[in-house]
């Protein structure tokens, strides 16, 4: 599944997306899971803020194929 | 209601204008600008960068909250993105009502949601060429971050 990162994600591990493998009926908890073993993930914590279609999701949100999945750091607009 | 991102700078009359009603008797404007420090280090210039989509939408989501939750309040804002110098514009939000109370509280909830809810990032180039991105979260930010 591919995952959006921005700003200190983004600069984090690298990259503007990364694609992550989630079984089938996976949530957003799993998929943070997943995130966080890859190298340089560090500065991701536990409970990150996730969107998913555009809007922030609690982390038992089960995904489906074709959602877009955005890692939401710490916003700081204004 | 008006929300929109704009990439170029904001126009603070413009913003204004949008809330301009006959039956206004007051409008209540919010300018949020580059300040020249951070924490005490000078500040040259900040990159702000969004999720534009969802920064758009969540944008239109907060002017739609305060705008029901201030009855016959008129709510516009607008916010920037790309590398700005201090003193630029960064948001704008203009209420109207009939009356300052509730045009002046609908304005200051407007910044206050905003800054808690639409996916935007500012990364600060300091003076002595370092870059940070501002995590309001963090401990040593708690209490400095109260200026847009």
């Amino acid at each position: 599944m591919r995952v959006l990162l921005f700003a200190s994600y983004a600069d984090a591990l690298g990259a503007p997306s990364i694609d992550v493998a989630l079984p089938a009926g996976g949530t957003v908890d799993d998929l943070v899971r997943a995130v966080r073993a890859l190298p340089g993930a560090r500065s991701v914590p536990p409970q990150p803020l996730v969107a998913v279609n555009l809007a922030y999701a609690s982390g038992d949100r089960v995904l489906a194929d074709g959602d877009e999945v955005a890692l939401i750091p710490p916003v700081a607009g204004g | 209601m008006h929300a929109a991102l704009r990439h170029g700078p904001l126009d603070v009359a413009g913003v204004l204008a949008r809330v301009a009603r006959d039956g206004a008797g007051a409008s209540s404007v919010f300018v949020g600008t580059v300040r020249e420090q951070h924490l005490g280090r000078p500040v040259v210039r900040i990159d702000y960068e969004g999720y534009e989509p969802m920064a758009a939408a969540e944008l239109t989501g907060v002017a739609r909250e305060v705008a029901a939750r201030y009855p016959e309040t008129c709510v516009a804002v607008e916010h920037r993105l790309g590398t700005l110098g201090v003193g630029e514009a960064s948001v704008v939000i203009a209420v109207s009502h009939a009356h300052r109370g509730p045009a002046i509280a609908a304005c200051a909830e407007t910044i206050e949601l905003l800054k808690r809810r639409v996916p935007i990032w500012k990364r600060e180039h300091f003076a002595d060429g370092t870059v940070d991105w501002v995590d309001p979260t963090a401990s040593s930010a708690v209490g400095a971050e109260s200026a847009a």
